[in-house]
């Protein structure tokens, strides 16, 4: 039953990304911490942190650990597998129309909306992290229980990316860094 | 013959691997990496075909890299091949995420482990944030009003409503095929 439910889970976040890795985020975040509680707010951060530091698409990435957690090493295939089989089956029957496909109005029109609902559901599932580690995941949002190390850290990040466009792997390491030495400081 | 297509496939299934153990940074970076070995080094596909294959790729769902590996597999050796290059391309990350995983239920109680992943997840929010405000100034800059009302609906429903992310994406597809067809009215009667 839960093989079941991984598989299901998988095939829709690899259904319904469009757009690469980090439109898979907020879909892997819906399905394994609101939909089936496999992962708490805080272990799906860890996945995040993981999958953009190793290598290889987030979904797989996601599928493997959230896999092996639930239901050990057939958990990772089924899930694995399970987020591949929509691009299997859509991809090489694409592949055999590729050539009309580009210039059908119809699907640009369709790819082209897509995109923007994209965009606000990944800013979205960034904008939750930013509150998970602003208030520690209390949903009580005020001054008094505010993490300042961690959003002193997360602003010097994000001021960082957009100013100076550091490399975001880079950006982690040193976030890591700074979160152990302000830990030892006592202070995070 | 059979054994020169045995050798290809092997050829196929051992760059997938390299490429995909030793990529950061998700699928644009690896379609480069594709480009350079099957277009430039073995010559099994030309360039403008590549071009393709990765707007095919991004623009299907699932991961870039998976979609890459399907469609180049699928060109250099049709339904084994495929079959070939997406194990190539799905094996290094499962084992590596494995190995992590077990370290990770060993180490996620460890005090200075947690520390450096607390810090990270601050870098993590960071980098996505960053993405995603630089994707959202360029649909703000393409002044589409349809398209700036869709992306503001998708953030008010997901993030204030917690309607599920599939729905959204159904909705979103949904506007786009509506205005395909209000398209095409317009211009039949042009």
């Amino acid at each position: 039953m839960t093989l079941l439910q991984l598989f299901l889970s998988f095939v829709q976040i690899g259904l319904f990304s469009v757009g690469g890795g980090y439109a898979a985020i907020p879909l892997i975040r819906n399905q394994t911490v609101e939909v089936h509680h496999w992962l708490t707010a805080g272990q799906f951060m860890d996945l995040a942190a993981i999958a953009e530091m190793t290598p290889g698409p987030i979904a797989v990435n996601g599928a493997t650990f959230v896999g092996l957690r639930i239901a050990g090493v057939p958990g990772a295939v089924i899930a694995t597998f399970g987020c591949i089989l929509p691009s299997l089956i859509i991809v090489s029957l694409l592949a055999c129309v590729y050539r009309k496909y580009r210039e059908l109005p119809m699907l640009q029109s369709v790819l082209a909306s897509l995109r923007p609902a994209v965009v606000a559901l990944i800013f979205a599932a960034g904008l939750n992290m930013l509150l998970q580690i602003a208030f520690g995941g209390q949903s009580r949002i005020a001054p008094d229980n505010a993490q300042w190390a961690g959003i002193a850290l997360f602003a010097a990040a994000f001021a960082a990316l957009r100013k100076w466009k550091t490399n975001p792997i880079l950006t982690m390491l040193l976030c890591g860094a700074g979160g152990l030495a302000l830990g030892l400081l006592g202070l995070f | 013959m059979e054994q020169s297509r045995g050798k290809r496939l092997l050829t196929l299934f051992f760059s997938m691997l390299a490429i995909s153990a030793f990529t950061f940074g998700g699928g644009f970076v690896i379609v480069t990496f594709m480009k350079r070995k099957f277009v430039d080094e073995l010559h099994w596909i030309d360039e403008q075909e590549m071009l393709d294959m990765t707007a095919l790729a991004q623009s299907s769902p699932g991961a870039i890299a998976v979609n890459a590996a399907i469609l180049v597999g699928w060109k250099a050796g049709g339904l084994a091949g495929m079959a070939v290059s997406v194990l190539g391309t799905i094996i290094p990350p499962m084992v590596i995420l494995s190995v992590i995983s077990v370290f990770y239920q060993l180490f996620a109680a460890n005090r200075y482990v947690a520390l450096v992943l607390k810090g990270m997840s601050c870098g993590v929010a960071a980098v996505i944030l960053d993405i995603s405000v630089s994707l959202g100034l360029k649909v703000v800059q393409a002044r589409q009003g349809v398209h700036l009302a869709v992306m503001a609906a998708a953030f008010a429903a997901t993030f204030f409503f917690g309607v599920n992310v599939v729905w959204i994406i159904l909705c979103a597809a949904a506007v786009g095929a509506g205005m395909a067809l209000l398209n095409r009215k317009e211009g039949g009667k042009a």
